[in-house]
């Protein structure tokens, strides 16, 4: 406690904006960081996929895709976007991939085959990038900044 | 008195798990990676911790968007693995230690941490892939787990401070318990990775061994870490890394390296892992 160091830390702490704590999470280049704004956007999108945890409606969903969804307070870009499996955009509108995973279960992928949809590679790109030591952070760890 | 006689930090990828589940573990793809636990299973044997507190968090598996905990113990008896949507692991249930989690959540909450009590749930690849990689594939596991789960995915999450402090609560929690007990803690998840979005797949080597460097010996400087340099330089989900502070902090001023591992890839994720000793 009497340490200066750590008393300058607590206070740089306690000055944490949360405005430019919330501005600096959008600066990140091909990333959509799981904010407040999106959970509360996305909240039927999540809590429909996550009732694919259940066998039941695994089955109900896989028979009859839009009756299912119908179930569901969705918007229809959030229905058109989960036809599509188009995973970039479910982000967008506050999909969260925790919750989204549920469909890559339904459907039967791995969850390294879902990732790399959300890339501009094929699978097989992927995988081996990975294998290669994936993604380097350099030049995208920052819009603003570039590097 | 009980005691923190040790932390251990581990990812906890799920494909882990299957690797496992499936008897795949010395193939060519996995053997690198379960090797580096080797040394960690035998010193296990002989350690015979009797609790493990287990840091982790949940994948929308108990928790959904419903109620979002930012830090919850379980002070059930026991756990059920979960279904996470292709069937539970068939791994055994887990024996919770409700005398010792119950004593700590109050000791916590005396101590100005406002917990969650969780008295049912199941517990997903988050804890139960670790209790794997250190203990392998016993009819029962050898030890009792207080389950202590993070939330590490809706923002904000708590901060790296917060979660060092937590651990150092957590020790004095431990030390005020009555019973004589060996008690490890452990922190998962992590190390670099992203599942999500077109940056999806990033991993950083020389980060990650940077931030296992930091845990050992006498050094803070990784509780002061803010959240945008894990988000920017380990990828979105690397930021589970925070959980590895709860471990640390709970170690006291002080620690001395056992064992290091790390390897990359598994599936999306850099795969760390260090065992650590209080060294007061
Ligand atoms: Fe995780």
């Amino acid at each position: 406690m009497t340490d200066p160091n750590m008393t300058a830390h607590r206070a740089t702490a306690a000055r944490r904006n949360i405005h430019e704590y919330l501005a600096e999470l959008e600066d990140i280049p091909g990333t959509r960081v799981y904010t407040a704004a999106r959970a509360r956007r996305g909240y039927h999108i999540n809590q429909f996929a996550m009732s694919l945890m259940k066998a039941e409606n695994r089955d109900r969903f896989r028979a009859d895709e839009a009756a299912y969804m119908n179930e569901w307070p969705l918007t229809d870009e959030a229905k058109d976007a989960l036809k599509a499996r188009d995973y970039n955009r479910l982000l967008d509108l506050g999909g969260n991939v925790y919750f989204l995973s549920k469909l890559f279960s339904t459907d039967g992928l791995s969850f390294a085959e879902a990732v790399s949809t959300m890339t501009d590679m094929t699978f097989p790109e992927y995988r081996d990038m990975m294998l290669n030591g994936g993604r380097s952070p350099i030049g995208v760890r920052s819009i603003k900044g570039g590097y | 008195m009980a005691r923190i006689t040790a932390g251990v930090g581990s990812s906890h990828v799920p494909l882990l798990g299957v690797a496992v589940d499936q008897g795949k573990t010395r193939d060519d793809y996995f053997g690198p990676i379960f090797a580096g636990y080797d040394w960690t299973r035998e010193w296990e044997a002989k350690e015979k911790p009797d609790v493990i507190v287990l840091v982790y968090n949940d994948h929308a598996s108990a928790f959904d968007m419903k109620i979002v905990p930012t830090f919850a113990i379980g002070c059930a008896e026991r756990y059920k693995p979960a279904d996470e949507g292709w069937g539970p692991r068939p791994v055994p249930d887990v024996e919770g230690h409700a005398d010792l989690a119950w004593h700590i959540a109050q000791s916590l909450i005396l101590d100005d941490f406002d917990m969650t009590i969780i008295n049912e749930m199941d517990v997903d690849h988050g804890l139960t892939v670790p209790l794997s990689m250190m203990f392998g594939t016993p009819e029962k596991w050898p030890v009792k787990v207080v389950p202590l789960a993070v939330n590490v995915v809706t923002y904000p999450v708590p901060s790296g401070n917060r979660c060092w402090s937590l651990g150092e609560a957590i020790k004095r929690a431990v030390e005020s318990f009555p019973e004589d007990l060996n008690v490890q803690i452990w922190g998962t998840g992590g190390m670099s990775h992203q599942l999500q979005g077109p940056r999806a797949g990033l991993l950083n080597r020389e980060w990650d061994n940077k931030f296992l460097d930091l845990l050992i010996g006498d050094s803070d400087a990784a509780r002061w870490i803010p959240h945008i340099e894990y988000l920017r330089e380990t990828g979105s989900e690397g930021i589970e890394m925070v959980m590895w502070l709860i471990m640390r902090g709970a170690l006291g001023h002080k620690t001395r390296l056992l064992h290091r591992h790390y390897h990359i890839p598994c599936s999306n994720t850099a795969i760390g892992h260090i065992v650590l000793e209080p060294a007061d």
